[in-house]
């Protein structure tokens, strides 16, 4: 059955028409490179499935259930974590502790609980190191690098264990090694059953993880199939308008 | 096989490297913030004074400077962490009028401290309450709220006092002018209600949830929003917090001067966010500092102090006052531009 199921999924902001009747479906151990034009309408569709704001109209089935979201917290119990395109991240707080915003471990007896900064920032230290990204839990996120920042975001994906990832250009400020990092991150999230969508405009990065690519223009998909059966020649032309669809 | 020993030698070289680049210390950390160097400013004032000023030194004048900063300083805690969600409470001023006109009124009715003091903070409580649910939930600009409940307020206090000043506490008249105006073991009763609260917001601006989620919240309220932060209750909390330490201020100022009348506390809430900026809150959000609030008050008071011990017209206070305000101020930014 498919972790996520959309069914003509619209939205407006005002007369701006942002989606229209978009259908997607993604399995367990799935990847999907979706890919689009500025403003095509890819980022509206993750904050879509993200649950920040609820589509015009169409149907949400999470493992075959109708879903409607109010809040992205309620997404995220369902098991969908997100890398928004600006990261979201907290400038003046630290690397662990926006990692473990909203959701921060504590120790303490009975109702008397207190921050367990020990913990998370050794926990922290653990997913930066796994992202083998140069970040110290304790450091100002003020003071990072793009790189640094791009890992903050993508570590706060790996604390629960989620059903469905969005990351939405979580390789647009990295450099080349980090990029290799997240696409293995991908990689390693689809062997154990993850279901991945990666927004990019990188060509190679779909072509390398996604099993599958769609392609958005002007808030319509006009194409989905496997990459095998595509080449990145054809998905460029789908993205200008050269190629009408596919 | 080959690919696996080179991860693994990766994440060595990673973690040598990331050890190598020593974090802050506690110590850097410190010597870091504002209230550090506010707090040398203080005691290089202390030097000067000291030379200056034979009295200044005496347990007479550090008793009354101690008592002084404290009203401000309680305050000036809970506007730091109104400050550090990026917003501002201009009605603490006028609330004290009004919850010391009401203290003083439940109490001169013939009720003990303990109505008293509840009454004192119910008020203060509401005025918090509508000043957040109007900002947190109706949105509304801070500035204007705060603006329009410290007109509010303060008429409320002339109409329920009649313009009339009270003096007389009931049955527990003694032991409210005690608990405001005595010292148990040689510390004023509001300089330890001062200590108390410092500690406590210590703690929870930094060993609590709240804590964090207030510097967040501060920091970048729509991030926090998308990770699930209540972003309505956390503005709530800080607006009901800063109303209830005007409250508590307040209470105990009555008891101390002995009367209220509905003029109490006026232009203080100038005086109380000038503590927190000087004690290191960012009015842009997400920087604060609990000891900055107490130590901010303390050097105001110091130079209000300073200047009478030396000779100089009390009328030029507020001017000090506004000078450090603006060094304060501009040293962080200078600070900040270092470190950029
Ligand atoms: N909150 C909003 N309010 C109004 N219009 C919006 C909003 N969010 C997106 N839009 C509009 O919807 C359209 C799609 O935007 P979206 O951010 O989804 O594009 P995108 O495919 O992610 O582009 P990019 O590659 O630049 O990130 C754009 O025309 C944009 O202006
Ligand atoms: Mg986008």
């Amino acid at each position: 059955m498919a972790v996520v199921e959309l069914r003509g999924i619209s939205k407006s902001f005002g007369a701006i028409r942002a989606l229209n009747g978009v259908d997607l479906t993604i399995e367990r151990g799935e990847a999907i490179g979706l890919m689009g034009d500025n403003g095509a309408g890819k980022s509206t569709l993750m904050k879509i499935i993200a649950g920040n704001f609820p589509p015009t109209s169409g149907d949400f089935l999470i493992d075959g259930l109708p879903v409607h979201f109010s809040r992205p917290i309620e997404a995220r119990q369902k098991g969908i974590e997100i890398v928004y395109q600006d990261l979201a991240l907290c400038d003046n707080l630290t690397a662990a502790q926006n990692v473990f915003l909203g959701r921060e471990l504590k120790r303490g007896f009975g109702p008397i609980r207190f921050l367990d900064h020990g913990a998370m920032n050794a926990r922290a230290a653990k997913l930066f190191a796994e992202l083998k990204s140069e970040t110290r839990p304790r450091d100002l996120v003020r003071q990072m690098s793009g790189g640094q920042r791009q890992a903050v975001a993508i570590a706060r994906t790996r604390l629960s264990d989620p059903k469905l990832v969005l990351m939405d250009e979580p390789t647009a400020a990295i450099s080349v090694r980090q990029v290799k990092e997240v696409l293995d991150l991908i990689l390693r999230l689809k062997e154990t059953g993850h279901a991945v969508i990666l927004v990019s405009h990188r060509m190679p990065d779909v072509f390398t993880v996604c099993d599958r690519v769609a392609v958005l223009r002007r808030g319509e998909k006009v194409a989905d199939k496997p990459v095998r059966n595509s080449s990145p020649e054809e998905v460029t032309g789908l993205i200008t308008g050269a190629l009408a669809a596919a | 096989m080959s690919t696996t020993t080179d991860q693994t030698t990766d994440h060595a070289a990673i973690d040598d490297s990331i050890a190598q680049r020593r974090e802050l210390t506690w110590w850097q950390g410190v010597t870091r913030s504002q209230p550090f160097w506010v707090l040398m400013a203080i005691f290089m004032l202390c030097i000067v004074m000291s030379q200056v000023s034979d009295v200044f030194l005496s347990e007479r004048n550090i008793f009354n400077v101690s008592r002084n900063f404290a009203f401000v300083g309680i305050m000036a805690l809970g506007m730091t962490a109104v400050i550090c969600t990026a917003g501002i409470d201009l009605s603490v001023g006028s609330l004290m009028g009004l919850a010391g006109i009401a203290t003083g009124l439940v109490m001169q009715a013939g009720y003990g401290i303990v109505p008293g003091f509840l009454i004192c903070m119910a008020v203060a409580g509401a005025v918090g309450l509508t000043n957040g649910i109007l900002i947190a939930y109706l949105r509304m600009a801070p500035f204007v709220v705060t603006l329009g409940m410290l007109a509010i307020s303060r008429s409320l206090a002339m109409v329920i006092s009649n313009n009339r000043m009270v003096y007389q506490f009931g049955p527990d008249q003694a032991l409210y002018l005690w608990l405001g105006g005595s010292s148990t073991f040689g510390v004023p009763h509001p300089v330890w209600a001062l200590g108390v609260l410092t500690i406590t917001f210590w703690i929870a601006f930094n060993h609590t949830t709240w804590g964090r989620w207030v510097y967040a919240v501060g920091g970048n309220a729509q991030a926090a929003r998308l990770s699930g932060i209540p972003v309505e209750r956390v503005l709530l909390s800080v607006y009901v917090i800063c109303s209830l330490c005007a409250g508590l201020s307040a209470f105990l100022m009555v008891g101390w001067f002995g009367s209220v009348t509905n003029a109490l506390g006026q232009t203080q809430e100038l005086n109380v966010i000038a503590a927190s900026v000087i004690g290191g809150a960012n009015l842009m959000g997400g920087v604060a500092y609990a000891f900055g609030a107490p130590i901010g008050a303390l050097l105001m008071e110091l130079i209000r102090n300073s200047l009478l011990l030396a000779g100089i017209d009390a009328l030029w206070q507020q001017f000090f006052v506004g000078l450090f305000l603006i060094l304060a101020v501009f040293l962080e930014q200078l600070r900040n531009r270092g470190r950029a």
